[in-house]
């Protein structure tokens, strides 16, 4: 019989945080804010095929940084969910707040019970007039109800700072999208070209399915 | 599991269906629409009744009656049996009218579905094989009476076209050229089209078709039922170009069939 090693629970927790949390700064950060027309979602982004920010139903929109394979897992199955959900009941039924929980719990449990933790940390923003939601959920499970804007990914502690200076609510698009930019590239260390952006907003001018991706062009211009 | 955070369908790649197939996750989850009946069920259950799709100049137009039968009886004045499928595509159905209707249900969030997985939509011949498929696994049914026959038309954004499908019972699929029409009354508004219909429809003139063919049908087939200005029923009319899927107001389709009511022979 092979004899197991004890490992203080405080220990495991600390090593497999300090792990997930390596492999999510290295991921490109995103921000998403509130401006006067709904969310924006924006993010840097080399790849213009593989997004970090993806639709799940009418009014609510996901946002990943980490590993791919790993928050793509997560995107398809916050569809699934949604989709099952909306069918089963009603499309109204369908709520931010619910999905985040779901990601709040799955994470949480594969952060305690896998052989390793999902390297990812993901934002599910829900336009509701007049009571958006912005939630943030970390690689261990932690949900939180952010207010006006969120930030995941990169140096999340500086472009937090900055956006704390200049966060205002109701910005039209294309300033917010100028100010979450300049957030982002300040953090960085490396210049990020005017095509290396990924952004969509929750429009509330769109009709039942909010979600729209912005173009490039609409990107540099603001930016 | 790791491939399972919500505990809805893994996504092995084993699977014989695309891991992007919404009907499959409701299998797996045992959620899939079943109308468990046993053999020699005689059920008077509503039956949806004429829809038709036509060609016209920008694309396609589909229209069907209000009226639901059940043996008999009016079951329904104000069933709807045109749908937006997807942003590109339009189903219209005929025959039992609940089965219809949740048919309906899942090939729009089918549709919806693939789309926010993949990052793309189906091709219009895609949806209409997907189609042809949800009306086939309906045929032991369809044998007992309960059978389920849709029209799809839409826009192929490859092709820069309008496309129509018919259906039977058995999930055959089959491209039309010009004009398609299912239903009671289907073969009357088949005949009125076959004389009125032009390659160069313009909008106007493709909805004043589309609604005399209904009328028309509605005069020799009693399942059918005909525009009722008096009490606000009218036909359902949809158009699909370039530009999207439009359902047309009844603000647009009352002029309409006033005129054509007014001036039937």
């Amino acid at each position: 019989m092979t004899a197991q090693f004890y490992v203080p629970p405080e220990q495991l927790i600390k090593d497999r945080a300090e792990f997930a949390r390596k492999g999510i700064q290295r991921g490109r950060p995103i921000v998403v804010m509130e401006y006067s027309g709904g969310i924006l979602l924006i993010g840097e982004n080399s790849s213009r095929s593989l997004h970090k920010i993806g639709e799940i139903y009418d009014r609510v929109a996901f946002a990943a940084v980490g590993r791919f394979n790993e928050f793509e897992t997560l995107r398809v199955a916050g569809i699934r969910y949604a989709d099952v959900k909306g069918f089963a009941y009603a499309r109204a039924d369908v709520t931010g707040k619910g999905l985040a929980n779901a990601y709040s719990q799955s994470l949480g449990q594969i952060f305690t019970h896998e052989i390793k933790p999902y390297e990812v940390e993901v934002i599910v923003a829900e336009l509701a007039e007049g009571d958006n939601h912005i939630y943030h959920i970390r690689f261990d499970g932690t949900l939180r109800d952010e207010h006006g804007f969120a930030v995941i990914g990169g140096d999340e502690a500086v472009i937090r700072e900055r956006m704390v200076e200049a966060y205002q609510p109701d910005l039209e698009l294309g300033a917010a999208m100028a100010m979450a930019t300049t957030a982002i590239a300040e953090s960085s260390e490396e210049d990020i070209s005017d095509d290396a952006w990924e952004a969509a907003a929750l429009d509330e001018s769109l009709g039942r399915r909010k979600f729209r991706r912005l173009d490039l062009e609409e990107v540099s211009a603001a930016v | 599991m790791i491939g399972d955070p919500l505990s809805l369908g893994t996504l092995s790649s084993s699977e014989i269906v695309p891991e992007s197939s919404f009907l499959a996750l409701l299998e797996r989850s045992g959620l899939q629409p079943k109308w468990p009946i046993e053999h020699g069920a005689d059920l008077a259950v509503p039956q949806a009744t004429t829809v038709l799709a036509l060609r016209w100049e920008n694309g396609v137009a589909m229209a069907g009656d209000r009226r639901a039968t059940a043996g008999n009886v009016i079951a329904h004045q104000r069933v709807k049996k045109v749908y937006r499928a997807d942003e590109f595509s339009a189903v219209a159905i005929s025959g039992t009218a609940g089965m219809a209707l949740e048919l309906t249900k899942l090939f729009q969030t089918e549709l919806e579905h693939y789309e926010k997985i993949e990052d793309v939509r189906l091709s219009l011949d895609g949806k209409a094989n997907y189609l042809a498929r949800m009306v086939r696994s309906n045929l032991p049914l369809a044998v007992q009476g309960l059978a389920v026959v849709p029209l799809l038309s839409g826009y192929d954004e490859s092709d820069r076209t309008g496309k129509l499908y018919s259906f039977d019972v058995v999930g055959g699929r089959y491209e039309e050229q010009n004009y398609a029409t299912t239903g009671s009354g289907g073969s009357e508004a088949k005949a009125f089209l076959k004389g009125a219909w032009r390659p160069d429809l313009d909008e106007a003139e493709v909805l004043h078709i589309a609604i005399e063919a209904l009328v028309a049908a509605a005069e020799e087939d009693s399942a059918t039922g005909g525009p009722d200005p008096k009490r606000g029923i009218y036909p359902n009319v949809a158009t699909v170009t370039a530009d999207g899927f439009r359902e047309i107001p009844d603000e647009e389709i009352a002029p309409v069939v006033d005129h054509v009511l007014e001036n039937r022979p």
